[in-house]
């Protein structure tokens, strides 16, 4: 697939950390914080669907899990808002693999087409609960204790723990690319009954990922959670963030490790730019919509995939036309 | 020679059709059995039962002593029964490498594949010997869905092989390959049964199956018919009636319909 220099890496994340020092102004720093925190969130779903092509579409259960827990634990706790709130994060990250479990054993007992609504059926189910229990505050929320930091410094610790999650979320799903496990991932999307026969436990592969996947996406709503101080049933479990999450990573490349980054980075910050800078929170519908329409029509594969193979052709129409011998080009062709 | 791979009054149906009907075979140890048999006879199903895809509703399979009656498809893998399936299955957007890879280690628990790197030294070079052994070595980096049909026949034996399994189920290792390619098929089958492997074979090419098995069983409408050397089962009225047909010109005729 694509090749990536290490250096190229090192250059983005070099990019990402310096990015609040220069850029002060926290209009700025916010969208910073809400695009990490979704390319790490594409990065993991990836991780798991874009690997095995089982699409989920109940990611946002997790992320909701992980913002119910910072809300929940924070004020039944009596914390202080500050600082000591960022543990609650991986807290939330773990009671969205323990939540993923279950789920992913209902839900993965179904093949591909069939799989994606019963995640989608899942996730209601979870709003529901949501929004009606009494545990969760219902509709009318949670207050999560505030943090007293003033508002031209608030964004930034925010900014670098996603930016430490983004890391996280990479540097995992790079490691299940390497290993044993993200083979067998590919080969269960490839052909699972083949896999099947050569000895995959594909059921135990797939739940596998899948539990891994939410860790993250559990991380991040627990971020989102403390970082706007309040939370919503209907805004953590949020249909728009399981397509959100999917469609990025379609963009970008589909099971490719750049692919959900750069999905992430274009869509949610131009999004949160629109949005700020025409207080006009639907004019990115449209404009996503040209985007898609665009992106499915000239390169279906993602950005990643339909880049790195006009790369590869230019590399080999100079490598033709260095060589001037007609019947060397005939043989390449 | 004693039975490694044995099935015992296998049934099964589906909807209303008796795809197996108390169907019995046995593949002994170190031999090439083939399997023939009309269209719908229940082949297929056979293999399927064998190899876990497919439930039994009645009979048991027995493999070198264990029974795999409702073992899954995985765990009859890593016991040592391999299979490849008729209509080629490999793993298109990986490359052919990764491909042989996915079968290395057959009984590696799950747990292990998350600690671990896509392979070895050991399981890199097993890989590229037996893709040596089918001659794609030099297409291992090439994504599989790029390979010709034929090469993806090879491919599918080639790693269903790096795993060492103690039998092998081929599914028409002949069907829509060029006269060249089967014999390269049935040369590497031969030598393969030299060292020791067992092999049972669906095939409809009567010439590659007279030639390579040592015994082989005919099925019709779900049971075994006849089981004898291929000289015995060529001269039997009942499998001339049932499949063979009666003259050279209608088994000329079945050999290109099938």
């Amino acid at each position: 697939m694509s090749k990536v220099k290490p250096s190229a890496w090192g250059l983005g994340l070099v990019a990402l950390i310096v990015f609040p020092l220069i850029v002060t102004n926290p209009a700025w720093t916010s969208i910073g914080v809400f695009t990490l925190m979704f390319m790490a969130c594409t990065t993991s779903w990836n991780m798991f669907s874009g690997y095995s092509g089982y699409v989920s579409l109940g990611s946002a259960i997790f992320f909701g899990c992980g913002a119910y827990t910072m809300a929940l634990v924070s004020t039944h706790g009596n914390m202080a808002g500050g600082a000591g709130l960022f543990w609650l994060i991986p807290l939330g990250g773990l009671v969205a693999v323990v939540v993923a479990i279950p789920i992913g054993a209902i839900a993965l007992r179904v093949r591909r087409h069939t799989f994606v609504v019963i995640t989608i059926a899942l996730f209601f189910v979870f709003q529901l609960l949501a929004i009606n229990a009494s545990f969760t505050g219902g509709a009318a929320g949670i207050y999560i204790p505030l943090i007293p930091w003033g508002a031209s410094y608030y964004n930034v610790p925010f900014y670098y723990v996603a930016l430490g999650m983004v890391v996280f979320a990479t540097l995992l799903s790079a490691a299940v690319r390497r290993s044993r496990f993200g083979l067998q991932l590919l080969a269960i999307r490839d052909d699972e009954d083949r896999a099947l026969g050569l000895g995959v436990r594909v059921t135990a592969v797939k739940l596998t990922g899948f539990t891994m996947s939410a860790f993250t996406l559990g991380m991040a709503g627990g971020l989102y959670a403390m970082f706007l101080g309040q939370i919503y049933p209907q805004f953590v479990f949020d249909p728009t963030f399981d397509v959100t999450v999917a469609l990025m990573a379609f963009l970008g490349g589909f099971g490719t490790l750049l692919g959900p980054l750069l999905g992430g980075l274009i869509l949610e910050a131009s999004q949160q730019y629109l949005t700020e800078s025409f207080s006009n929170g639907s004019l990115y519908l449209i404009l996503f919509g040209v985007l898609f329409l665009l992106v499915i029509l000239f390169m279906p594969q993602g950005i990643v995939v339909a880049v790195s193979q006009w790369w590869n052709g230019r590399a080999q129409r100079r490598e033709l036309s260095a060589t001037k011998d007609p019947a060397a080009v005939g043989a390449n062709t | 020679m004693a039975a490694l791979l044995e099935a015992k009054d296998v049934s099964r149906s589906f909807g209303g059709v008796h795809a197996l009907a108390g169907c019995s075979l046995s593949v002994d140890k170190g031999s090439i059995t083939g399997l023939i048999g009309p269209n719908g006879s229940g082949k297929t199903t056979m293999f399927n039962v064998m190899t876990g895809y497919v439930k039994p509703e009645m009979g048991t399979v027995f493999f070198d002593g264990h029974d795999v009656t409702n073992a899954r498809p995985d765990k009859i893998f890593a016991l040592g029964v391999g299979r490849t399936f008729q209509l080629t299955r490999i793993f298109a957007r990986i490359s052919v490498i990764e491909n042989m890879l996915v079968a290395t280690q057959r009984d590696e628990s799950w747990l292990r594949g998350l600690t671990r790197s896509k392979s070895s030294k050991s399981e890199l070079d097993a890989a590229m010997e037996w893709l040596d052994f089918v001659g794609l070595s030099r297409l291992a980096s090439l994504q599989a869905g790029s390979l010709s049909y034929g090469q993806r026949k090879l491919l599918e034996l080639a790693y269903v092989l790096v795993a060492d399994p103690d039998v092998i189920l081929l599914d028409e290792p002949a069907g829509g390959v060029n006269l060249t390619l089967i014999n390269e098929i049935s040369d590497k089958i031969l030598t393969l049964n030299k060292g020791g492997k067992t092999f049972l074979i669906v095939e409809h090419n009567m010439e590659f199956v007279m030639k390579i098995c040592d015994k082989v069983t005919v099925m019709h409408q779900g049971c075994d018919l006849v089981t004898g050397t291929p000289a015995e089962v060529r001269a039997n009225p009942a499998v001339l009636d049932a499949y063979l047909g009666s003259s050279d010109d209608e088994l000329e005729e079945e050999e290109v319909n099938g």
